[in-house]
């Protein structure tokens, strides 16, 4: 399995040269440099665009592409670099939105938007204890097995509140109300909504660059490569792939945190078994390993749907039977399509592209 | 102990569904090496037509379970030679997103010609009210018995087929090796196609027998998303390369999860699957009936 | 290689930007916030009024209750077709989310935000309804005549542009409760009822009513579970004479299917939101063919005591079914006319009343105030509880037993209130339909 992963490498986080050249302090000191005044430019611009956009626009659009994208992130990094996989990361957002909402409810304070960050980061800690618990029995397991394992666990989970024995904390199948946050004076809630999850999104990107061009990304790419030879240079395999959970689950884990927040809920049908194929397909679509195709795979999914309805409903279909199937089916071929155009993803068509256009540029 | 027994029967009868669909993920994956995740959209479309047929043009339960596989063998055949074929030697992430696409398709295309409104009941084959014992009634009725039946004879039919055929053998040997099998003179390509129409025309028998069952709807999107989920855990319970071991998975699940349904709770189903699921992978991370492992360098 | 990084992130950003100018031009209209202002509500134009809902088109509970919306959208239709409510169209849009409270969300502020509704109306279902009365609360917006008999939405501090319609599940429960007590002293009694605020609140309302040691076992379902065998074994063997349900249609059925095939056979009660018989007969349907001698669906539900606040579909002397039944028979005839058709259209009546009260330039605040000062019962069997006080709908609900593909209504109407308030008969009679079928102003 893990050969059969070989991912059309990602811009960001290709497998380059570049890895030995990491060692000279220098050179790695100013990649997170570079990575901080790219993730400070993505945020000014994004800012731009919140404060411009309708209150539409941020709260069908630009919020749940952000925390899309936190979940995507995460499941790239496991996919693409470590060659593990998971068709469950729904499960991991659920922890997530479950700890903030738990935090948050037995955590009294008066420090308002800061409790925020808090809670956002305990959501991510939560999730990313889970990925460790996850990540230990995963290491055994490979392929189509591992993939019917994180199916049944994306599975099984939501249906874990509404257990008698849980329910009664859990809030069983209705879940647990998260309180709004509070907008600073002169904003309105969906613009600071679309500001949390923008934030939380460039954080996450930001920590998953640096991390991936580190020592533990180079690891995660030796073990997704070739498991023996990654041994035999002293790597411990199942520690690699266990820290590859923890971190993806944590992206999951802020996005599930976000998506409770702008629900003002955390309830298990939050969570169903489509999210987790949708996060799939937006990373294979955005491009296995990359995760500027992660944000892609993101904004596809999100707004694939949304603009397939709204297209539907300009063309006034008369059967509602039609009219109402419209948008999934949209999605359903489109996905399909994708697959058989364009098998290395948006990241990799860009790739051959560049290559085509510019083919001194090969390194 | 009639409630034990109840719940056996129950658990055996459910069992025998989860079995026969894990027995097509296999042969699927035997023989493409591709989880079909669209296997509960096929046979909730075949099971729409058998509906059509059978409800709304008073057609026989017979010749409309016949047309539903027919129509499951040709949805099958079609899927692997327009839609898996291109993407069957390519990441095998790239095929698992198409049988998603495909699975969203059909049900988007069942909701548009079926609606999504309405739940459709579906007429049982035989009698479904329980066989009397004594002065109790058992929750296992003539219709139960004869999905259980129907089942086996599908699993042993298909059994002598692999075994016992030169079509079987040269099925086996694509599976094993398809490079070599096609060395030998096997038709590779057709043999593959064969392998999908095959398992869709059992996932197509399988919606119509849980259609009648007293838990069963027709619905576009619903019950038949979770037989996908328990086949797939039976399979693997059982090993994804081992068609027997898919039967036993399916039996043993579906046991399970009657009596934990029962004595603990049923509101956590989906967890019992993933309980024994773990259970099982972390004892044999390739399934109980994995021979030994090799792993692919 | 290394200028990449940069490259690409702008590169994505890039996309948004792209995404952003595509159809940046139409977002005009801040929206959103209070009502306050004159004529300028969102949603009220000179010659029309937009309002918004949420209803299960799909899923576990569409069976039924798809038909609700079309009904009332087939009223505001006959409405405009008349010149509408003070001049104005009522144009009724609403959004299928599946019974799913996820969907309930994100649809719900589509609603707001992109359609910028005027108001909310009729949004059906408890758990997902209960997602959304927080966020339409803080964003002042009217949240008329929830179709869901949960206590929750009248809260008048807590959620105060939030207002019930039907009767709310307690109230049921205690009505179905001392009808049980009575008819079937010393007999063995058992609850099977969805595992949320829909089933808790009505099993209050029972135990109320119903002596605690009548009641011989408690079994719950969860709507996203379709084997219920379990449940209907150990309701068996508590040899229960009665068993009272608050469950959806589909789950009615699917406890009935469950006990005839155990031979299983305790007098049914089931709740008002759970038993309309056209729809239960069509679920049974091809059951039947194999369940004993019966022929159709309907001969299995024949039986069933329930309970109901509106006159019976079936009594075509009823000035309220005559003009239903015209307006469906002219807007929407192959829907089949039964309860669900009879509940849309008459929650859209109670809405044009208000919105005739609302004054002739309604805005968000105006609306909730004309709710507030009381609305006539136009077709309910009771009076509405509405005041500034009590967001509440029907008071009360009269018992009946399913006969022939319609519910038979036995005795009185009967009222009573959601806490220790005895059930007590009420004597007022239901006014005639206006003649033209409109509700006057003011």
């Amino acid at each position: 399995m893990a050969d059969e992963l070989e991912s059309p490498a990602g811009a960001l986080i290709a497998p380059t040269s570049a890895s030995s050249t990491d060692r000279f302090g220098v050179l790695s000191r100013s990649t997170l440099l570079r990575h901080t005044l790219a993730a400070l430019v993505g945020f000014g611009v994004l800012w731009l665009l919140i404060t411009s956009f309708s209150d539409y626009r941020n709260s069908s659009w630009i919020a749940p592409i952000a925390f899309t994208v936190c979940a995507a992130a995460g499941l790239t990094v496991l996919v693409g670099l470590s060659g593990q996989i998971s068709l469950g990361h729904g499960a991991f957002m659920l922890v997530g939105a479950y700890t903030l909402a738990l935090v948050q409810e037995h955590w009294t304070t008066s420090h308002g938007n800061l409790a925020m960050i808090g809670l956002l980061a305990a959501a991510a800690a939560g999730a990313a204890l889970f990925g460790a618990l996850v990540g230990v029995a995963a290491a055994r397991l490979r392929g189509p097995y591992l993939a019917g394992a994180t199916l049944a666990l994306a599975l099984g989970l939501p249906t874990l509140p509404s257990y008698e024995k849980l329910s009664g904390k859990l809030g069983g199948n209705a879940g647990l109300f998260v309180s709004s946050p509070n907008p600073p004076n002169g904003m309105d809630l969906y613009r600071w909504q679309s500001v949390i999850c923008c934030a939380s999104a460039v954080v996450v990107l930001w920590v998953l660059a640096n991390v991936s061009r580190s020592r533990v990304g180079r690891s995660f790419r030796a073990v997704r490569d070739d498991e023996i030879a990654a041994s035999l240079c002293g790597l411990s395999v199942p520690r690699v792939q266990v820290l590859a959970f923890v971190l993806s689950a944590a992206g999951a884990g802020v996005a599930g945190g976000l998506l409770a927040m702008i629900d003002l809920t955390a309830g298990p049908q939050a969570f169903p078994l489509s999210l987790s194929f949708g996060l799939l397909a937006a990373v294979v679509f955005g491009g296995l390993g990359s995760l500027a195709g992660a944000i892609y795979g993101s904004i596809l999914i999100t707004l694939l749907p949304l603009w397939s309805q709204d297209i539907t409903d300009a063309l006034s279909v008369h059967s509602h039977k039609v009219s109402s199937n419209m948008p999934l089916m949209v999605y359903g071929i489109v996905l399909t399509v994708a697959m058989l155009a364009v098998p290395n993803g948006i990241q990799g068509l860009l790739r051959s592209l560049r290559l085509t256009l510019a083919p001194g540029r090969r390194r | 102990m009639f409630r034990f027994l109840n719940l056996t029967l129950n658990g055996l009868t459910n069992g025998m569904i989860y079995a026969a669909v894990a027995l097509a993920l296999v042969m699927i994956w035997r023989a493409t090496r591709i989880v079909n995740f669209a296997q509960g959209g096929m046979l909730m479309f075949t099971t729409f037509i058998a509906w059509d047929l059978a409800q709304v043009h008073h057609a026989n339960y017979w010749v409309a379970l016949v047309v539903a596989v027919v129509a499951g063998i040709l949805i099958g055949g079609v899927a692997e030679r327009v839609l898996v074929r291109p993407v069957e030697n390519g990441p095998p992430l790239n095929a698992v997103i198409v049988t998603l696409g495909l699975l969203i398709f059909l049900q988007a295309l069942a909701g548009m010609i079926w609606g999504n409104s309405q739940a459709h009941s579906y007429p049982p084959a035989f009698r479904f009210i329980g066989y009397k014992v004594g002065d109790r009634t058992l929750r296992f009725s003539p219709n139960d018995l004869f999905i259980v039946l129907s089942v086996l004879v599908v699993v042993i039919a298909l059994y002598v087929l692999f075994q016992r055929t030169s079509l079987g053998l040269q099925m086996r040997a694509t599976a094993f090796n398809p490079e070599v099998a096609g060395l030998l003179g096997v038709r590779v390509g057709r043999l593959l196609t064969l392998g999908w129409a095959l398992a869709a025309g059992l996932g197509a028998l399988v919606g119509v027998l849980v259609a009648g069952t007293s838990s069963g709807y027709v619905t576009p999107v619903g019950p038949f998303d979770a037989l996908l989920i328990y086949g797939f855990t039976a399979a693997v319970i059982g090993g994804l390369d081992s068609p027997g071991g898919a039967v036993v998975g399916g039996v043993v699940l579906g046991l399970i999860l009657s009596y934990a349904d029962s004595y603990i709770s049923n509101f956590i189903q989906t967890m019992y699957a993933l309980v024994v699921l773990i259970a099982v992978l972390m004892i044999r991370p390739k399934g109980i009936f994995s021979r030994t492992s090799e792993r692919r360098v | 290689m290394k200028r990449m990084h940069v490259r690409v992130a702008l590169g994505a950003v890039g996309v948004l930007l792209a995404t952003a100018a595509c159809g940046g031009s139409s977002s005009g209209g801040g929206g959103g916030g209070g009502g306050s202002g004159g004529a300028s509500a969102p949603g009220v134009t000179s010659d029309s009024v937009t309002i918004g809902s949420t209803q299960p088109l799909t899923g576990p509970a569409a069976p039924g209750y798809s038909e609700i919306a079309p009904a009332s959208d087939a009223y505001f239709k006959y409405i405009n077709s008349q010149g509408g409510i003070n001049g104005r169209k009522i144009i009724y849009k609403y959004v299928d989310d599946g019974y799913n409270p996820t969907q309930t969300v994100a649809q719900t502020r589509k609603l707001i935000t992109q359609d910028k509704v005027f108001g909310i109306f009729n949004a059906l279902g408890t758990p997902t309804h209960e997602k959304v009365v927080d966020f339409l609360n803080q964003q002042k917006v009217p949240d008329l005549f929830v179709a869901s008999g949960c206590l929750c939405w009248d809260n008048v501090s807590a959620h105060p542009y939030t207002f019930g319609w039907q009767v709310d599940y307690t109230v049921e429960g205690k009505i179905l409760g001392k009808y049980i007590a009575q008819k079937f002293a010393g007999k063995k009694i058992a609850y099977f009822y969805q595992n949320d605020d829909f089933g808790q609140d009505g099993v209050k309302g029972l135990d109320m009513e119903i002596p605690k040691n009548m009641v011989v076992s408690r079994q719950a379902y969860d709507v996203t579970n379709t084997d219920v065998s379990d449940q209907v074994s150990k309701l068996q063997a508590s040899h229960a004479d009665v068993v009272v349900s608050f469950s959806v249609p589909a789950f009615t059925a699917l406890l009935k299917l469950n006990m005839l095939k155990v031979n299983y056979n305790p007098q049914l009660a089931v709740s008002n939101v759970g038993s309309d018989p056209i729809t239960l007969s069509g679920l049974l349907e091809a059951f039947a063919k194999q369940a004993k001698a019966t022929v159709n669906g309907g001969d299995l539900i024949q039986g069933i005591i329930t309970d109901g606040y509106l006159s019976s579909p079936a009594d075509p002397s009823n000035s309220w079914i005559q003009l239903f039944q015209k307006i469906h028979d002219q807007y929407i005839p192959k829907l089949p006319f039964d309860g669900n058709v009879e509940y849309g259209m008459a929650a859209a009546y109670t809405f044009a009343q208000a919105l005739a009260a609302a004054g002739d330039n309604p805005t968000r605040d105006s609306l909730v105030k004309a709710v507030e000062s009381g609305l006539p019962q136009g077709p309910g069997l009771v009076p509405f509880r509405f005041s500034a006080d009590s967001h509440a709908g029907f008071t009360g609900a009269q018992v009946g037993v399913i006969k022939g593909t319609a519910i038979k209504l036995l005795g009185s109407p009967q009222t009573t209130d959601d806490g220790g308030g005895a059930v007590q008969d009420f004597s007022g009679t239901q006014p005639q339909a206006p003649s033209n079928g409109i509700p006057s102003s003011g």
